[in-house]
């Protein structure tokens, strides 16, 4: 750790990892309901624990941007955070802020009040309290990085970073917008939710992505930078006017549906891009870094992110096909994927790295480490691969067929339960994540037999 | 004119330009294939829909356009050259050119407003509406962008900008014929 100050971030990443550890809990306890309908019907509805599944997802994966900003910007600035103080404070707003949303959410307290209560939203459905909290967070935040980086060395990582984490900040504030009108209520929520997932949470990626790949492979800053811009371009010449797909059919103009299908099918621009680059960074590379499993992560995000946000988006997102498919489990395969690939690994793999620094431990032990990716990863494809599968079924019996909606939930149970076994790979590989993580393990890892028989391998010299 | 080539990319002018350009040429060009494709399916609708737009003004758009499109070669040449006077002329006539070209489609815009043609008249009007208002912003902003450069008519940013417009340039020579004559 060359600057005191990055400390903070292992607090966000902390409780970053708690959200995560329940965002998934949550997440298999609705696996469960969707074979079991009657669990918890009564004390905890399935809306309630969608809820938080999505609204945990989306602060978890908030707090490790912010303590990935934390983390990187001293070493990109090459000075100490602004002020410790504002972030230990932007940091305790988040928490009580998460805490009375989801206990708001849980007991529905304050019923009916604008200020404290719920307000009947099925998105952006945060008291009044909460959202001006994250906003005075957002700002404390905002103020504290860029003066950080106005008194330091700027850098093209820097600058994206910032340009996201402001638009980040400036495009929530539409989830203060409330309209009568349900046409305008969903097309205000995609102006925070579209535009970040796909628009500035893409420049956070990739200058996250970018600070990683100069870490772990050595290239030079010059290249990281020219690839930076030319993602940070192509995400926002495809996704901005992209949001056109969410407008198909919730009661907006139909020039929409050009517009959506023909501008969203360049999102997978970016993502191919980053993958690339990944790649790339990696092959040209001349350093060995010792965090492998930092790499792994980093690698593993652009391919997931790729295959996740990019193929399966791309799947369903011009609207001759979204006529069929909309709202069905295909649209549950690409979420899952996408969220995954794109900004979960993201986080972890920043996590990964940032970790052993922040806590003093090297060398490094990351079998346990390495194996939760392989096993989140896996678990998570799979889940991927059967929702797709039921969204196939289910378009074809429930769209085309013409059947009635919950006959053809119950002929997709198969799916189902095969969803919720991937479910628990999931939860017990985050689990295993946060374990390896959080507890020091032995440092030294004695080789095994096929390292061993390779090693000398390596060490022969040839015979002719 | 002189070629800087950049050292990493091998292109000349600006990278970012480039991907912008090529993204431009991608949307514009899907859009032309999915207006062709549609029109397979209703080749009199079309037909009856294209007789209503203004061939000549849209012919005579095209030579203001091209020509607007030489005048900026001519800048960006002089200001390579140095000539920093000689290349702010050339950059005022292009934009003089462009504005030609928007105070026609002005009008031919009007035309089809008062004859009721909206965006949901027809799928051809859709794709007419679109893919010329889109058109149409980007001479707007290359007129914007050009006026930026003309400021201090450095090479570089005169270069960047001539990329741009000859893109604009582009897009239309490939939009007239598809959408106007075809």
């Amino acid at each position: 750790m060359r600057y005191a100050t990055q400390k903070i971030a292992f607090a966000y990443f902390g409780v970053a990892m708690a959200l995560f550890a329940l965002q998934v809990t949550f997440g298999l306890l609705m696996g469960y309901v969707y074979v079991q309908p009657n669990f918890l019907a009564e004390i905890l509805p399935f809306n309630i624990i969608r809820m938080l599944h999505t609204n945990a997802l989306v602060v978890w994966l908030l707090l490790g941007f912010f303590g990935s900003a934390y983390f990187l910007l001293p070493e990109e600035a090459e000075r100490e955070i602004h002020s410790p103080a504002i972030a230990w404070l932007q940091l305790i707003i988040m928490v009580v802020g998460t805490l009375g949303a989801v206990l708001t959410y849980i007991f529905n307290w304050f019923n009916g009040s604008y200020f404290l209560g719920t307000q009947g939203r099925e998105f952006l459905e945060q008291p009044t309290w909460v959202k001006v909290g994250i906003t005075v967070a957002a700002l404390l935040f905002l103020y504290n990085v860029t003066m950080t980086v106005l008194k330091g060395r700027k850098t093209a990582i820097s600058n994206v970073l910032l340009l996201g984490l402001w638009g980040l900040a400036l495009l929530w504030l539409f989830a203060f917008y409330n309209p009568h009108n349900i046409v305008l209520d969903k097309q205000y929520w995609w102006y925070v939710i579209h535009l970040w997932v796909e628009g500035v949470w893409e420049l956070i990626m990739a200058s996250i992505l970018a600070f990683l790949m100069l870490k772990l492979t050595g290239v030079d800053r010059e290249v990281v930078e020219k690839w930076l811009y030319v993602i940070v371009a192509t995400a926002l010449f495809s996704g901005i006017l992209g949001t056109g797909h969410h407008y198909y059919w919730i009661g907006l103009p139909a020039y929409w549906q050009w517009v959506g299908s023909i501008f969203s099918s360049f999102e997978i621009v970016p993502f191919f891009a980053m993958m690339s680059f990944a790649f790339i960074m990696v092959w040209k590379g001349r350093r060995d870094h010792p965090n492998k499993a930092a790499l792994l992560w980093s690698l593993g995000c652009s391919v997931l992110a790729f295959f996740g946000a990019g193929v399966w988006g791309f799947l369903h997102t011009l609207h001759g096909v979204n006529y069929y498919t909309h709202g069905t489990q295909i649209t549950a395969a690409h979420g899952h994927l996408a969220f995954y690939g794109a900004y979960v690994c993201l986080v972890l793999a920043i996590i990964t790295y940032a970790a052993p620094i922040l806590r003093n431990r090297d060398p490094y032990n990351q079998v346990l480490n390495m194996a939760s990716f392989w096993l989140m990863s896996g678990g998570m494809l799979f889940m991927t691969f059967t929702l797709t599968f039921a969204g196939t079924v289910q378009t074809h019996l429930q769209r085309v067929n013409g059947e009635a909606y919950m006959d053809v939930q119950d002929q997709l149970g198969i799916f189902y339960w095969m969803r919720f076994g991937s479910g628990i790979a999931v939860v017990l590989g985050a689990l295993l994540f946060i374990y390896s993580i959080v507890v020091v393990r032995r440092e030294i890892v004695e080789p095994g037999p096929a390292q061993v028989h390779r090693d000398h391998l390596a060490h022969r010299t040839p015979a002719e | 004119m002189t070629e800087a080539v950049h050292p990493r990319t091998g292109l000349p002018g600006e990278l970012i330009m480039w991907v912008l350009i090529v993204s431009e040429l991608a949307v514009f060009g899907a859009a032309l294939l999915i207006f062709l494709v549609l029109r397979l399916g209703d080749p009199q609708g079309f037909a009856a829909a294209q007789d209503q737009l203004h061939r000549l003004s849209a012919g005579v758009n095209t030579m203001v356009l091209v020509t607007s499109g030489l005048a900026a070669a001519l800048a960006v040449r002089a200001a390579e050259a140095g000539q920093r006077a000689a290349a702010r002329r050339w950059l005022a006539a292009a934009i003089l050119l462009g504005g030609v070209f928007l105070a026609l489609k002005g009008v031919e815009y009007a035309d089809a407003a008062r004859r009721g043609i909206g965006l949901e008249t027809h799928v051809f009007f859709t794709f007419y509406w679109l893919l010329t208002l889109f058109h149409a912003a980007h001479v707007l902003a290359g007129m914007i962008l050009l006026g930026i450069v003309a400021i201090r008519a450095g090479a570089e940013a005169v270069e960047a900008a001539g990329q741009f417009w000859h893109m604009v340039d582009l897009v239309w020579v490939l939009l007239f014929p598809v959408i106007y004559l075809l």
